[in-house]
């Protein structure tokens, strides 16, 4: 298991996508499956950075845990932010035409149909939201 | 991300390299504001665009809605990666591709 403290700010993005693409990258993630998980990172950290302690900045903490038989990857955000559980948020309707389409919603709609797994817990003062991906 | 546009006349093409999410989607954002008054073919080429979130999906979303008013928007080049992301939105519904 490896860790990462970092401030949650959407311009240290690039760092937790370099954090996390470098321990998925030990373990020969394809590149597909690696997308995938970007973009769920992407879509985690940007939240946390934009709400979690608006109008503040506070910190976040990204856990990478990669088990190898099967080959899974497990990440943890963990925030001391307002509770926010994003799963609780309504799916988009994605059947509407352009005209009548919003964009709310359609990040943790992404994360929850590309990770196979994701959790969202409040724990002593923490959010603490975990994805789950099987890496073949 | 790097942007490269051609202009004949009403028809406007963009190619796009590299990665469309929460840093770089307000520059395409911007790109396409500034140059689409007027355009009636909008062409993005995406052979080069490796990845694109949810932010860049906003950015699409809004520009085929100011396309549907004025003409029409064709994706070009799409990566059956980047495809399975616009199944899973409902975006492959909303914009065309070739």
């Amino acid at each position: 298991m490896k860790e990462i403290d970092i401030t949650a700010v959407v311009e240290n993005l690039q760092t937790v996508l370099d954090f996390v693409d470098e321990q998925l990258e030990a373990k020969d993630c394809p590149l597909k499956i690696k997308m995938q998980i970007d973009m769920a990172v992407e879509e985690i950290f940007v939240n946390i950075s934009n709400y979690a302690y608006f109008p503040d900045v506070g910190p976040a903490t990204v856990r990478v845990s990669i088990s190898d038989q099967p080959p899974m990857v497990d990440i943890t955000f963990i925030d001391n932010g307002v509770p926010y559980d994003p799963l609780k948020r309504a799916d988009p309707d994605v059947s509407l035409p352009a005209e009548q389409r919003g964009i709310g919603g359609l990040g943790i709609f992404i994360v929850k149909k590309s990770m196979d797994d994701v959790k969202y817990e409040y724990r002593d003062g923490h959010n603490i939201l975990t994805l789950k991906k099987g890496l073949e | 991300m790097t942007i490269n546009k051609e202009a004949k006349g009403s028809k406007l093409t963009m190619a796009i390299e590299g990665r469309v999410d929460t840093t770089t989607a307000p520059e395409l954002d911007n790109q396409l504001k500034e140059s689409i008054e007027g355009v009636t073919d909008l062409i993005l080429d995406f052979t080069k665009v490796e990845y694109v979130s949810s932010a860049g999906l906003r950015v699409l979303l809004s520009a085929q809605k100011t396309m549907n008013k004025q003409g029409q928007m064709k994706l070009i080049g799409v990566s059956d990666d980047i495809k399975e992301i616009f199944d899973i939105t409902g975006f492959s519904e909303i914009l065309s591709f070739e």
